[in-house]
């Protein structure tokens, strides 16, 4: 069916899918800089994706979303994570990841998992608000695999906050969530930021490292070292 | 032709008692070898002919059997398929036994049982009741048993055949309860009467986990294989040919009789679980491959990769079937099938070589082997042969039906099912990696034996072997290359066993003339061997004619050049082990757990500098260690109970008895 | 008798044109390099020189090694002659699908690696072992890459993937680009360019290719370097025959389409090249074991692509 309902649901696909991809691309990258370029990327193709569905659905709200995604994570967010590496001097950390390649699978079965998912229960819906889902629970489920599959506290922070660009991606899906809950999102990844920030700048200053597994020896109840 | 089957495989028997009888004469080693090539080579006669005109199937009732079931033999098309590959391959095996077998140390401990196991393998697959399939199976796995205990002296083969005999019993018993649950509560366990019994679907899924678990550890299913390595290299070669090449097919049938005749149509879910299991058994298998440079046991391995491949092709079959896809399922089960033969080929064509290179050499280890094509070149010619085919590389016959799983596989895009959907490209994407890997694989076996220097002494000296045992090999390579140009000839034979098995189908295959393989119509994919060693043959003909007649023609011989520094010593050639670093270093910690150790001394130290690779089976270390280990513990706490008095004894009995009587009571 | 005058056509052309790519490839990337670089068809010389010198052979080379160089070239050759690059309607075409041509190359590599290890140095080895580690991991890329399009087109046969692309409204699919950007990936690497092989180097520890030929002189040096030609001619025609067949005459074409084949193929090739040129000049060559990355990267990408495709179709 060529035609205009079939340019904007294929440009809408191709954005989706770019963002998905950029989160195995997030997964992919061995040095931090590397990791907050490619987030950035996500970012901005997040913005695009909702600029082009606030076109598409004709849902202007949804050009705030893609405005608060451009300005908030692709430009500043970025910077000030590019500040707190130069600034902790660890910009030559290179990742100790489980290895790229099982990381790949694990992100490659996810994807299948959330297509699985989304894809028998949502016959209802449109087709074009359940292949947005399925891409945004990816892009969800792949960021929970970086948050765990990482050791360093910046990658972390960026697992975490793509994974928030996944919901995003949700709500622009399925035409958008209410002005207030969009904005109160988009300040609470600010203010999670800036408490990650805090966060690595103090651990950083008692440990000199922002590997997490640092902080383990310090919990309550010791593990038993054999 | 049943009752000339059912004589041959007769005349075997008579013919293992005949050398237990005539013991160390060399005699016997005649009669055994020449006795079995006849015998085979009248089995394989009558299985093709009977292929040849498809009427109703052979029966034959045997005068024993069990008091209530008088033995049933039968020879359908499925049997006299299999048949057929069995008797071939015994053939060209006992041919090659006949010079290669002179040099037994303890004929007395190979001879009797040959025969023993060619007859055993041909009756399971024209048995027609589990009893005679259970018994002729259990003469299948206790005769090669032996056999692999020839080499008793080696402490490597005592072991084997420990383990072999474990996985066999056990294996045996899952069948046997397979075949309970088929023959059901009546008990009727002729197969005729299974065909017509209906299961529950739980029973039915019973059944095939049984039969997976039962066949396929005969056949080497991933975790199943860990005897499979062991057992085969370790016996005699022509007999590692069978059992590899053949032994392995005989499982593969127990697998396709079951799954696709007795127990009723599939259901959905089976062919994804089978599939599944095909494809981690593809790439386990070559993977361990590997990382072998014992050449027997590299083969070996390679034997658990072609099951999978056959096992995919099974699992797609049962699958697209289940779903309604009946032109796929017919298409699936035909290039499993096809595989089956095609292994059985270059397999056994690859374990005789490697027998040829054992009588030549005395060495089984590929780093003291080297540049054996200089002193054994139709040995090396014909193993060069069958390496191509077993890479799956066009135009030979491995290939082949290679390509037709993978048509299959390319179907399953269109299936419903959306398990099926994302199943099917994993395990295509494993195929294709298990394809690739194999042809590193046989780069490696083939360049490390035959190319190169010599590494030893022993291979420096090498001389061709006799022309009785090149005999085969030769057959074997011809039959590679012809199956792989002209495949019409083994689709024809195909076409009817399948229409059999999958009667829903239209005609598998139907576009394919003689020149040209067409699975499923022209304008979806085509193929042609044929044609492709016509045209590399005329192009390189004209080629070699054109630059020797207006370029050069000439030649000079120098010292290798190596980039300005050759070094004498064969120890600077690459070894096996360091062929496959690159690939051990990828899928090295994941799959197999390697581990390199580098101890480099420091400067002014003059100790040598040592580096230490450990691969482990991650089968062996998580499963059927800490089972060992149960069996032990339990073992060791039964043991209290041999030493009781005889009353307790008694009292044992009495109270079993009274808890059997207090069963049967209850559940009437 | 249309098909098999296409068909000589191709086969010249095919072997004309290699040596011209090459050429133009390195002219490329001497330019972007501030280079003059040697003239276009420097690669013609160097094969007809290379033909007329003697061959100097190791002392324990064996057949294999003579014979490989004759039947590398003609397996590439005759892969080349199946892809339709400026007609379809080859007489060959049928002789062999996408799946069949991929492993008609690996015949061809396959007996390559042999005769490395034929004369039995270290370096031949060492070649060896890269070249086929890295192809095992080239395949899946390439077997997933085919079942993308076995998907969205139903067909592995090349000259219908081509029709189906030409004749229907295929659209902007992600899949596409993903199976394109993943093909290309494994043709970087089938052909040892940048950064996973360094086709300019002689005596870096890195390389495989060139490790492999290393024993190689005369006639059977050009034979092998002609191969390598023609392959990257054959990944070009195959990148242009699945993704950008316009142009391409179709089974009906008259002269004058068939004109417009040959002008639009010579385009497309001439613009991969420059591409090629322009991406190796701006990349650094991996490490030989982050390859496998690069390859698994390729086989994701190929993944996806399939996994999108069943996304967009909806089911």
């Amino acid at each position: 069916m060529p035609g205009l309902a079939s340019i904007a649901y294929d440009t809408a696909h191709l954005l989706d899918t770019g963002v998905l991809l950029l989160s195995f691309a997030l997964l992919y990258q061995r040095r931090l800089f590397g990791v907050i370029k490619t987030y950035a990327y996500q970012a901005l193709v997040l913005a695009a994706a909702a600029a082009w569905q606030a076109h598409a659905q004709d849902a202007p709200h949804l050009y705030i979303t893609a405005g608060l995604a451009l300005v908030l994570k692709a430009i500043i967010i970025p910077l000030a994570l590019h500040r707190i590496i130069v600034s902790l001097n660890i910009h030559r950390t290179i990742e100790t990841v489980i290895g790229v390649g099982p990381t790949m699978i694990v992100g490659m079965a996810l994807v299948a998992l959330s297509i699985l998912l989304v894809l028998p229960v949502t016959t209802a819906a449109a087709a074009l608000t359940r292949e947005s889902l399925a891409t945004a629970l990816s892009v969800v489920l792949l960021g929970l695999l970086m948050m765990i599959s990482r050791r360093n506290a910046v990658s972390q922070v960026v697992g975490f906050m793509s994974l928030e660009n996944g919901l995003i991606l949700a709500a622009t899906g399925a035409k958008g969530m209410p002005l207030v809950v969009e904005v109160s999102v988009a300040f609470s990844i600010l203010i999670a930021f800036i408490v990650f920030g805090v966060f690595v700048f103090r651990m950083r200053e008692r440990f000199d490292t922002v590997d997490v597994s640092a902080l383990d020896r310090f919990r309550g109840e010791r593990r038993d070292t054999l | 032709m049943l009752s000339l089957a059912g004589g041959a495989i007769l005349a075997l028997f008579i013919l293992s008692l005949l050398a237990l009888a005539l013991a160390r004469s060399s005699l016997a080693h005649h009669l055994v070898y020449g006795g079995s090539f006849a015998a085979s080579g009248v089995l394989a006669g009558a299985a093709l002919f009977g292929l040849g005109h498809s009427g109703p199937a052979e029966t034959l009732t045997l005068p024993i059997g069990l008091p209530w079931l008088s033995g049933h033999l039968r020879l359908d098309l499925l049997s006299g398929y299999f048949l057929l590959v069995v008797n071939l391959l015994a053939a060209l095996a006992s041919l090659f036994g006949w010079q290669y077998g002179r040099h037994e140390k303890e004929p007395q401990r190979v001879l009797p049982f040959y025969p023993l196991f060619l007859a055993g393998m041909s009756l399971v697959v024209v048995a027609d009741d589990a009893f005679i399939f259970l018994l002729s199976w259990e003469f299948m796995s206790l005769s090669s048993w032996l056999l692999v205990l020839a080499a008793h002296e080696e402490m490597d083969a005592r072991r084997a055949a420990y383990v072999y005999v474990v996985m066999a019993c056990a294996g045996t018993i899952l069948l046997l309860l397979a075949f309970g649950l088929l023959a059901g509560a009546n008990g009727d366990y002729s197969f005729a009467a299974m065909r017509t019994h209906r299961l529950s679907p739980l029973l039915a899924a019973g059944v095939l986990a049984l039969t997976l678990a039962g066949a396929g550890s005969k056949a080497g299913l991933v975790p199943l294989h860990v005897w499979l390595p062991l057992a085969h290299p370790a016996a005699p070669s022509h007999v590692s040919a069978l059992m590899s090449g053949v032994m392995t097919k005989v499982a593969i049938y127990a697998l396709v009789r079951i799954l696709f005749d007795l127990v009723g149509p599939p259901q959905s879910w089976w062919g994804v679980v089978v599939l599944l299991v095909g494809g981690i058994t593809a790439l386990l298998g070559v993977l361990y491959a590997l990382m072998q440079h014992d050449l027997k046991r590299l083969l070996a391995y390679h034997t658990v990769e072609n099951i999978g491949i056959i096992v995919i092709g099974l699992g797609l079959s049962l699958a697209f079937r289940a779903e309604g896809l009946a032109a796929l399922a017919a298409l699936a089960l035909a290039a499993a099938l096809f595989h089956v033969l095609n292994h059985a080929l270059f397999k056994s064509l690859l374990f005789l070589g490697s027998g040829a290179v054992l009588t030549a050499t005395g060495e089984r280890d590929m780093e003291r082997l080297g540049g054996l094509i200089h002193r054994m070149p139709v040995t090396a010619f014909t193993f060069l042969i069958g390496s191509a085919a077993i890479s799956a590389l066009p135009p030979f016959n491995g290939f082949v039906s290679e390509w037709l799983t993978f048509q299959a596989i390319l179907g399953g895009a269109l299936s419903e099912t959306w398990v099926l959907k994302f199943a099917v490209p994993v395990v295509g994407a494993a195929l294709a990696l298990a394809a690739a890997l194999a042809a590193v694989c046989f780069v490696k076996a083939f360049g490390v034996v035959f190319l190169g220097r010599p590494r030893s002494d022993a291979a420096r000296d090498a001389h061709e072997v006799g022309r009785v045992m090149l005999a085969p090999l030769a057959i074997l390579a011809a039959l590679c290359v012809v199956l792989g140009v002209l495949p019409s000839g083994v689709i024809q034979l195909l076409r009817p066993l399948v229409t059999a098995l999958v009667p829903e189908a239209p005609v598998p295959l139907e576009g394919t003339s003689w020149l040209m393989l067409i699975p499923l119509g022209l304008e979806r994919s085509s193929y042609s061997g044929f044609i492709v060693l016509v045209s590399v043959a005329l192009l390189a003909g004209t080629l070699v004619v054109a630059i020797h007649r207006l370029a050069s023609d000439r030649v000079r011989r120098g010292a290798a050049w190596d980039c300005g520094f050759p070094d004498a010593r064969p120890a600077t050639q690459y070894t096996a082990s360091s062929f496959a670093q690159p690939i051990r270093r990828i899928f090295g910690s994941v799959a197999f757990g390697a581990r390199e150790q580098v101890e480099m001394p420091e400067p002014g130290d003059v100790r040598p500098a040592r580096f230490e690779v450990a691969i482990g089976d991650p089968a062996w270390d998580g499963i059927y260690a800490p089972l060992a280990r149960l069996v032990a513990f339990v073992a060791g706490k039964l043991n209290a109970t041999q030493f009781l008095t005889i009353r307790r004894y008694l009292s044992l009995m009495f109270a079993a008895l009274v808890l059997l009587l207090m069963l049967v009571a209850v559940s009437q | 008798m249309r098909a098999i005058v296409l068909e000589l056509l191709q086969l010249a052309l095919t072997v004309a044109l290699a040596p011209l790519l090459t050429g133009l490839v390195r002219f490329v990337k001497a330019r972007l390099n501030g280079r003059r670089g040697p003239s276009l068809i420097q690669p013609y010389r160097d094969v007809i020189r290379l033909l007329h010198k003697d061959v100097v052979l190791a002392e324990n080379a064996s057949w294999l090694f003579r014979v490989s160089p004759y039947l590398i070239f003609t397996a590439v050759w005759l892969a080349a002659a199946i892809v339709p690059t400026f007609a379809v309607g080859l007489v060959l075409a049928p002789t062999a699908d996408l799946i069949a041509l991929v492993a008609l190359l690996g015949s061809a590599r396959f007996l390559l690696a042999l005769a490395a290890m034929d004369v039995g140095t270290s370096f031949g080895g060492i070649g060896a072992s890269r070249e086929m580690m890295i192809a095992s991991l080239a395949e899946p890329a390439m077997l997933m890459v085919t079942f993308t399009m076995a998907l969205l087109v139903r067909t592995t046969s090349l000259p219908h993937i081509a029709e189906f692309v030409l004749t229907h409204d295929v659209g902007i699919r992600v899949s596409l680009g993903l199976a394109l950007v993943s093909l290309m990936l494994v043709a970087i690497a089938e052909n040892a360019r940048i950064p996973v092989d360094n086709p300019a180097t002689h005596l870096e520890l890195t390389m495989v290719h060139e490790a492999m030929v290393l024993e190689y002189s005369g006639r059977h040096l050009a034979l092998v370097e002609g191969a390598s030609m023609l392959k990257l001619v054959l990944y070009l025609s195959l990148i242009a025959c699945l993704f950008v067949p316009w142009g391409l005459a179709l089974e009906a074409g008259d002269g004058r389409a068939i004109a417009i084949g040959i002008a639009s193929y010579l385009g497309k090739l001439a613009a991969g090249g420059v591409l090629l040129g322009v991406f190796e000049t701006s990349i650094a060559k991996l490490r030989v074991f982050r390859v496998g990355e690069f390859l698994g990267g390729a086989l994701l990408l190929a993944l996806l692509a399939a996994v999108f495709l069943y996304v967009s179709q909806g089911l």
